[in-house]
């Protein structure tokens, strides 16, 4: 009878056998998302290869490096054949780009590098996982997928062989709350856009009397006048960021760098000896339009995430006017209040923009000529 | 202070230490210096006579693969070697065989077989689901019954499993059901004549072979443990092993006895050459713990990354031994005494409940040893030291 085949069974499955086992078949796949291509790097066990496409050359049991490297070919192939990456429905087509060895818990396994490139900035990747599963059910696919902000593990069986990773939601949120931060430190640290539009600000509790600065009655024409002003820079800098950020227009930083501080001195100096009165929202919006160029720079500068611009754009934008608001809000009270002291009519208004003419002026030709000469010029023009 | 606490801050100090200033287990990939350089060994040589074997069967069943006989014959096979070597992925291949009855009513043997294979996997449920489908087309396979009885008592269904023992009576030899019988009184408060009826039987069989002599001569010494006969147990524990057969639960079971014991000098003598096997591996730690011999760090490290692929993996399969090594390894209570819950909810064997028992103590938590003392009192398992254990933690909940 089988006794003998029987109890010899029977302990096994009483000790739970798994317990006592080596570790199952596993790969490890690391994915890296940037812009359209995608970057990777795949650890697959010798044992699991020599199984599928016969690594032991000379049948000695042993798997030599001269023996992987004479199969890294077909390892590619082999490899790369069963897991197809799309971008969206596009297929984005792989290439090995490198191999190597690496010793995981349970044994040497070979490393293959590849790239993939798709037709366009990955939005959401779709991921066919197909190694080994016709020979070994128990493998996993074990998946580290990288993008900008989040790195993301999954496990690729027979039951979940496909899947699909949407550019998450919170990712998104966060890129975009992290533009609009940079948007206000921009403010804060650009004094030009600052010194700008204090120039603009400056007399707009005041009225142009005889030669000389009067008060305003009331705040009502005051604020007006201040939210005409910041409303027409805000429309026109919007404009001009849009249209050179999405590459409908570009212009060299050198003239646009030059073109600000230009704007700063105009600005400025209009209050010394006004030529526009009535409309400086007019001045506010024309200027405005060249310091868009200049917001445009930095959210280049800052690294544009592919299939993101707009976000990225709006997120900017939405920070710029945020920290002009505080600007304006922390600005307007206090001037009301001042407004009818000398102190803010001679020393503030007169003197502040014949200093913010002078600086704004060796700016200029600093700019213009690409040299420094002033230690407030040591405050890199990011934009 | 209780003896397990003590253990605690004496050497998992040590061997948390050793894993955080240890050299990182992930290293960077390179590229070999030299064509020579042997990446890995294959645990089956091509040539020998297995690797023609199983070439043999593959090339059979590659150009016939809905060849019933040879799918089975492969995945029997296979199954066989994941069992001898401890290796998951002969398992996969078995189960790659029978891949084209994977629809409605699969015929017996593959029943019989993918019953064993989900059983290995601890998908009990399935497992016992395909034993029922495979007992209502042959009633007569003794098989069938003893890995029901077998899936039954590690989920400790001890009425379940004696009725499918019975089973054995009428289908297959008196040794088959004695032994299954006993396997169930042992747990059950009849250890005394599980040990007098199983060792009679192997007394007056003849010819019985040297695999199903040893898992009977363990389980001889395991019931002379509950019973509080040390003395006796070893005898038994030596005999077994002057069989010859590489046999991972008699070197398991040993291995807890030798380290219960406090003799771990004989542990990494017992053990010293089987660091493949995790189970194994863990008593091996264990022991060199003990005696502060210089391969710990390593395979304090090896482990921790073994448990971490599987945790990585998703899979459930190393709780009790992860939580015996979290425990007096690395001194983690509170994720020994998680590990030991999740354990007894799949598993509800002796040795599982006495991790669960052993962590709910270090981690003052009696409340957590609750179903595992339930167990205790209902089963009428007598082990005296699962006694100390439940008397402790009555003791720690006043």
């Amino acid at each position: 009878m089988r006794l003998a085949a029987l109890l010899a069974a029977l302990p096994v499955a009483l000790l739970a056998a798994p317990a006592l086992a080596h570790k199952p078949s596993d790969s490890y796949l690391a994915l890296r998302i940037d812009g359209p291509r995608i970057e990777g790097q795949w650890d697959i066990a010798l044992r699991d290869l020599d199984f599928a496409v016969g690594l032991d050359a000379n049948a000695d049991g042993e798997i030599t490096w001269g023996e992987l490297r004479a199969h890294h070919a077909d390892v590619a192939a082999y490899a790369l054949s069963r897991l197809t990456l799309r971008s969206g429905t596009a297929p984005c087509a792989a290439r090995a780009i490198g191999h190597l060895v690496d010793h995981h818990s349970d044994g040497a396994y070979a490393v293959l590098r590849f790239v993939a490139e798709c037709p366009e900035a990955v939005s959401d990747l779709e991921i066919d996982y197909a190694l080994l599963f016709d020979v070994d059910p128990q493998h996993r696919g074990l998946l580290r997928l990288a993008d900008q902000a989040a790195t993301r593990t999954a496990i690729f069986s027979p039951e979940r062989s496909r899947q699909r990773f949407e550019r998450a939601e919170a990712s998104r949120l966060r890129q975009f709350l992290d533009f609009a931060n940079e948007g206000i430190w921009h403010i804060w640290i650009g004094f030009d856009h600052v010194l700008f539009l204090l120039s603009l600000l400056l007399p707009a509790v005041l009225v142009r009397k005889d030669g000389r600065w009067e008060a305003v009655d009331a705040f009502g024409p005051a604020f007006w006048d201040v939210f005409k002003i910041v409303t027409a820079f805000t429309v026109a800098h919007s404009i001009t960021l849009s249209l050179a950020t999405l590459g409908v227009v570009s212009l060299p930083s050198r003239l646009v760098e030059s073109a600000i501080a230009a704007s700063v001195v105009a600005a400025a100096l209009n209050n010394l000896r006004p030529v526009v009165r009535g409309r400086r929202w007019v001045v506010a919006f024309l200027f405005g339009l060249v310091h868009g160029f200049g917001f445009a720079g930095v959210l280049m500068g800052l690294g544009l995430p592919q299939g993101a611009l707009v976000l990225a754009l709006v997120g900017f934008n939405l920070g710029v006017e945020i920290g002009q608001l505080a600007l304006v809000a922390a600005f307007l009270p206090s001037a009301f209040l001042f407004r009818e002291t000398t102190f803010y009519r001679r020393v503030l208004v007169v003197g502040g923009s014949a200093a913010i003419v002078v600086i704004a002026a060796l700016w200029m030709v600093e700019r213009s000529l690409d040299v420094k000469l002033v230690a407030a010029a040591a405050v890199p023009y990011t934009g | 202070m209780t003896p397990i606490r003590r253990l605690l801050s004496r050497r998992a100090v040590a061997a948390a230490g050793a894993l955080l200033f240890g050299p990182a287990a992930a290293a960077v990939p390179y590229i070999p210096k030299d064509d020579a350089v042997v990446l890995e060994r294959l645990p089956i040589k091509p040539g020998d006579s297995i690797g023609r074997e199983l070439r043999e069967l593959r090339a059979r069943l590659a150009s016939q693969p809905d060849d019933l006989d040879a799918a089975v014959s492969l995945g029997r096979r296979y199954f066989r070697l994941a069992m001898a070597e401890g290796d998951p992925r002969f398992v996969g291949y078995a189960e790659a065989a029978l891949r084209p009855w994977s629809g409605k009513d699969p015929p017996h043997d593959v029943l019989v077989l993918r019953a064993l294979l989900r059983q290995y996997r601890h998908d009990f449920a399935g497992a016992l689901d395909d034993l029922a489908a495979a007992a209502a087309s042959d009633a007569t396979d003794p098989e069938v019954w003893l890995w029901r009885a077998a899936i039954l008592l590690v989920q400790a269904d001890y009425a379940g499993a004696a009725s499918a023992c019975e089973r054995l009576r009428e289908t297959s030899q008196t040794l088959d059901w004695i032994g299954c019988k006993a396997s169930v009184d042992g747990v059950t408060g009849k250890a005394k004549s599980a040990y007098a009826q199983l060792s009679e039987s192997l007394a007056r069989t003849r010819g019985v072979r040297a695999g199903p002599k040893v898992w009977m001569l363990t389980r001889l010494a395991e019931f002379s443990l509950v019973l509080g006969e040390p003395d006796r147990a070893e005898r038994h524990f030596k005999e077994a092993l002057a069989l010859g057969v590489n046999d991972q639960f008699l070197l398991a079971t040993y291995a807890d006895f030798l380290l219960e014991r406090g003799r771990p000098a004989d542990v990494v003598a017992l053990l010293g050459g089987w660091t493949n096997a995790d189970a194994l591996l863990l008593r091996l730690t264990l022991a060199e713990q003990a005696t502060r011999a210089p391969a710990l760090d390593g395979h304090v490290r090896t482990l921790k990354a073994r448990f971490d692929a599987a945790a990585l993996r998703g899979d459930k399969l190393h709780q009790q031994e992860e939580a015996r090594f979290y425990l007096h390894v690395l001194g983690d209570r509170t994720r020994a005494l998680a590990l030991a819950r999740e354990n007894w909810a799949l598993q509800r064997e002796p040795r599982d409940a006495r991790i669960l028992l052993e962590a709910a103590l270090a981690a003052n938590d009696p409340a957590a040893a609750q179903p595992a003392l339930e167990w205790l009192a209902r089963s009428g398992y007598e082990d005296p030291r699962l006694r100390r254990l439940a008397a402790q933690l009555e003791a720690a909940r006043r």
